[in-house]
C-alpha cells in the first residue's frame, strides 16, 4: 500500500467537516455538494447555492496559484467521464444526496437514512470500481 | 456572503485531503487493487467534527444570518434513497469523482472535469423531467 497519506486525509477531512458546520451555523443549511447543484437548477433564485459552488472553485484556482500540487490525470477517457456525471447526477438526485450530504452531514446527524445511502454508494463504487478497471480495463 | 467562505473551505479541504484526485479516489475506491486506504480517514475526520459540532449548533434557535434550519425531512428507507444511491456509486468507481471534487477541479480546466460536470447536471435534469411525467 503505497501513498497512503493519513494525515493530509484527517486533515483536510475536518476541514470539510468544518465547513459544513459552518453552513449550518451560519445559514442553516446542509453542506450537500449534489443537493445544492441540483437547486441551483430548479431554485435559482436562491443566491447562497451559487455563493457556496463559487467558493469551491475559488478553492482550486487558490490551490493552484499557491503552488500546491494538482494531480491531472491524463488521457481518461471522455465517453466514461460523461457516462460516470450523467449517473452522478441522476442517482444524487434520485438518492437525495452525495458523499457530502448523505456522508459528511448525514452521518454528523446520526441519520439512519443516510447511512443506508452510504452503505449503497460505496458497495457500488468499490463494485464499479473494480469492474471498470479490471475486466473492461478502463485507463486511469 | 457565509456560504461563499464555507465553500471555500469546503474546497481546500478537498484538495488537502486527496479526495480532488480522482485517481486517489480510485484507489480507495478499487480494494482488489493496491489499495490506498487514505479516504477511510477524510470521511472519518469530516463525521468527527460534523457529528460533536452539529449537537451544539442544533441547540440553537435559529442560525446565525437564517430564520430557520432547513433540514431534510424524510425518514423513511425507500426505493428511490437506495437504487439512487446505488447509481450515483456506480459513477463514482468510474470516473472517480462526486459532486463536491468534480466542481472543484474545474479550476483545472481538464475536458474530463468538464465534460463530468456537465453530464452531472443533466442526469439531475434527466431525473427531474422523468420524475414529473410521473405525477
Amino acid at each position: 500500500m503505497h501513498d497512503f497519506t493519513p494525515i493530509s486525509a484527517l486533515a483536510g477531512g475536518a476541514l470539510i467537516g468544518l465547513a459544513s458546520v459552518w453552513l449550518l451555523a451560519a445559514d442553516g443549511r446542509i453542506a450537500g455538494v449534489s443537493t445544492i447543484v441540483h437547486g441551483i437548477f430548479s431554485s435559482p433564485r436562491d443566491r447562497w447555492r451559487m455563493a457556496f459552488v463559487a467558493g469551491l472553485l475559488l478553492a482550486g484556482f487558490a490551490w493552484q496559484a499557491a503552488g500546491a500540487p494538482v494531480p491531472l490525470r491524463a488521457g481518461f477517457p471522455l465517453g466514461w467521464a460523461a457516462l460516470a456525471g450523467l449517473l452522478v447526477g441522476f442517482g444524487t438526485r434520485m438518492g437525495s444526496g452525495c458523499t457530502s450530504g448523505h456522508g459528511v452531514c448525514g452521518l454528523g446527524r446520526m441519520s439512519l437514512r443516510s447511512l443506508v445511502a452510504v452503505i449503497a454508494f460505496m458497495a457500488t463504487g468499490m463494485l464499479s470500481a473494480y469492474v471498470t478497471r479490471h475486466l473492461l480495463g478502463v485507463a486511469s | 456572503m457565509s456560504a461563499l467562505g464555507a465553500g471555500f473551505l469546503f474546497g481546500i479541504g478537498l484538495w488537502l485531503s486527496g479526495m480532488a484526485n480522482p485517481k486517489k479516489v480510485l484507489g480507495f475506491l478499487d480494494v482488489a487493487g493496491d489499495w490506498d486506504a487514505s479516504l477511510m480517514f477524510v470521511m472519518g475526520g469530516a463525521v468527527a467534527v460534523t457529528a460533536i459540532a452539529f449537537r451544539f449548533v442544533l441547540k440553537r434557535d435559529k442560525p446565525f444570518f437564517s430564520e430557520t434550519f432547513h433540514l431534510p425531512l424524510k425518514k423513511s428507507i425507500d426505493l428511490p434513497l437506495v437504487a439512487g444511491s446505488a447509481l450515483f456509486g456506480i459513477g463514482w468507481g468510474i470516473a472517480g469523482y462526486c459532486p463536491g471534487p468534480a466542481l472543484t477541479a474545474l479550476s483545472t480546466l481538464s475536458a474530463e472535469s468538464m465534460v463530468f460536470v456537465a453530464a452531472m447536471i443533466g442526469g439531475g435534469i434527466l431525473h427531474r423531467a422523468l420524475e414529473g411525467k410521473e405525477r
